[in-house]
């Protein structure tokens, strides 16, 4: 076990589609994570940001960008990039900073402006790039993949439409509730069958959006959180950054095939369920002990999946979990209480930092009307393409 | 457009995928560099036909009309199509493709058996970009 790091401020952008540019997003985050701290840009030592593309130009930036927006002060910078992960990578280096004595404190921002409509690749014929060639080849978006995970539950443990529509009631409830989300209005089990299939069996209302979106965290070593007197912060005990192991045996985005399994016997757990059992086994804290969950609902059914992996419940009971109303608020473990993906829609760099951002909320007590009663252990769960997992557990 | 990932005509149409000649792992699309098995010492590589047939892992489609770099014509009405994930009994590898047209999520089931066929991804007034298809077994429109 290693030792914690204080969550010392959290701070979001309101989610939406608002037509400016990331920069703003980000800085607006981090002036809202700054003030929470109560701390000025100035006594921050370092700034890590989770990367995007800055239009026009031909690469990914991020930390020293908020750095030049918030006003050039010479603290240690750093980026990172791990697609959906990104933000939990930018978490995890601030932390590694904190423990290893490098910095005291340090700023993590991550904000985007995302394009309407599906995901795609960069331009350009880019032969060598998975993710280029599944769209080239097959016409492959993303949720071409979720409906494939979908249809498999389907077949494999019973699962239907229904089901899968009743992750987006629940998470629409609690979306409803949180002043950040970018949708805040109920949906219903007859609107989601209503709106238009979108990649077989998933409709409209069971994917997310793109969404513009920015948030931000200012961490500190528990030494810090002390002397700003701030005795019994949010901690974050864990973070997973795991790859998969081989042979990867799920078809997984942007792959156009699995790891065959035909000579090396294939590992027990999936890639997905690593994340969260490395995040489990950092932190030596058990499923049991959780009071709440941010999963990555892509899709409705993915959410489903993710019960399993962070073994709320057995292989193929995550509906009957969602049924029983276990997962949602006043449940014995509500997942994304938040609203989850499905209120904010992707803001790829900055949605692991906005589940930790919850869970910050959540621990102190500070939710509002979708808080978890009593809230002491929260996990995060996440993906990133490419192989990059992304898991934060964090404790009160 | 993508370089000797299918080979041959008819029934003797296959993916193509490569083998390591260390630890025997096989890997599509093929792998020409190196064996990524991490306790592979390492091995040559060698061009392996896949087999013709599987069983459906799961299976979706396109309703609406993917961005690019996929090419279709903005003219033409939007036609979704099929997409079958498969898995390759002896290899043990779940390799995604798209339908042979007509085929619809309707005609499908998860474990039922297909077979790879030819088929065309699309073609302008210079180039036809061939690919390959699934097609259930016993289908043969
Ligand atoms: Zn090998």
């Amino acid at each position: 076990m290693t030792a914690d790091v204080a969550v010392l401020g959290a701070g979001m952008h309101p989610w939406g589609k608002w037509g400016r540019g990331f920069v703003e997003y980000g800085t607006a985050a981090a002036r809202a994570a700054l003030a929470d701290a109560g701390l000025e840009w100035r006594d921050i030592g370092s700034i890590v940001g989770a990367d995007t593309v800055r239009g026009g130009y031909p690469g990914y930036v991020a930390g020293a960008t908020f750095a030049k927006a918030l006003g050039w002060q010479g603290a240690r910078v750093a980026s990172v990039y791990a697609a959906c992960a990104s933000g939990a990578q930018a978490v995890n280096a601030a932390r590694a900073q904190i423990l290893s004595g490098l910095a005291d404190v340090v700023l993590v921002v991550g904000a985007d402006a995302a394009p309407k409509g599906f995901f795609r690749p960069a331009g350009g014929e880019r032969h060598d790039d998975p993710d280029w060639l599944r769209f080239r080849v097959l016409g492959a978006t993303n949720p071409t993949y979720f409906g494939l995970y979908a249809r498999r539950r389907m077949a494999l443990y019973g699962d239907t439409p229904e089901d899968f529509a009743q992750v987006k009631v629940k998470n629409a409830a609690l979306g409803a509730l949180n002043p950040y989300a970018r949708y805040r209005k109920r949906v219903s089990a007859e609107e989601v069958a209503a709106s238009a299939v979108v990649a077989d069996p998933l409709r409209l209302l069971d994917i997310c959006a793109t969404s513009d979106g920015g948030a931000a965290l200012v961490l500190s070593s528990m030494e810090f959180a002390r002397r700003r007197g701030a005795a019994d912060p949010v901690r974050i005990r864990a973070v997973s950054t795991v790859t998969p192991r081989y042979p990867n045996t799920v078809l997984d985005l942007p792959d156009i095939a699995t790891d065959s399994a035909a000579t090396v016997t294939p590992p027990d757990e999936t890639f997905r369920a690593s994340i969260a059992r490395a995040a489990y086994e950092e932190a030596g804290v058990g499923p049991e002990e959780l009071s709440l969950a941010e999963v990555y609902d892509l899709s409705t059914a993915l959410e489903l999946q993710w019960y399993e992996d962070l073994r709320l419940c057995g292989e193929g009971e995550g509906a009957k979990l969602l049924r029983e109303g276990a997962t949602a608020l006043g449940g014995r473990i509500p997942v994304n209480a938040s609203g989850g993906l499905a209120s904010f829609g992707e803001a790829v760099p900055a949605q692991a930092i906005a589940q930790v951002c919850e869970l910050t909320w959540q621990l102190r007590g500070d939710a509002g009307d979708r808080q978890v009663a009593g809230a002491r252990v929260g996990l995060t769960a996440n993906q990133g393409l490419f192989g990059h997992g992304s898991a934060v557990l964090a404790v009160r | 457009m993508v370089t000797d990932w299918f080979t041959g005509d008819g029934d003797d149409f296959r993916l193509l995928g490569t083998r390591c000649s260390a630890c025997a792992s096989v890997f599509f699309p093929r792998e020409d560099g190196h064996c990524r098995n991490p306790a592979c010492g390492g091995g040559e590589l060698a061009e392996l036909p896949l087999s013709r047939r599987g069983r459906v892992w799961s299976y979706t489609d396109s309703r609406y009309r993917p961005p690019s770099p996929y090419v279709s014509d903005p003219e033409l009405p939007w036609e979704p199509y099929a997409l079958i994930a498969v898995e390759l009994e002896s290899e043990r590898i779940v390799v995604l493709g798209q339908a042979v047209p007509g085929i619809t999520v309707a005609d499908l089931t998860v474990g039922m058996e297909v077979e790879v066929v030819p088929g065309v991804l699309g073609e302008d007034t210079e180039t036809t970009w061939t690919t390959w298809h699934w097609r259930p077994t016993g289908v043969t429109a």
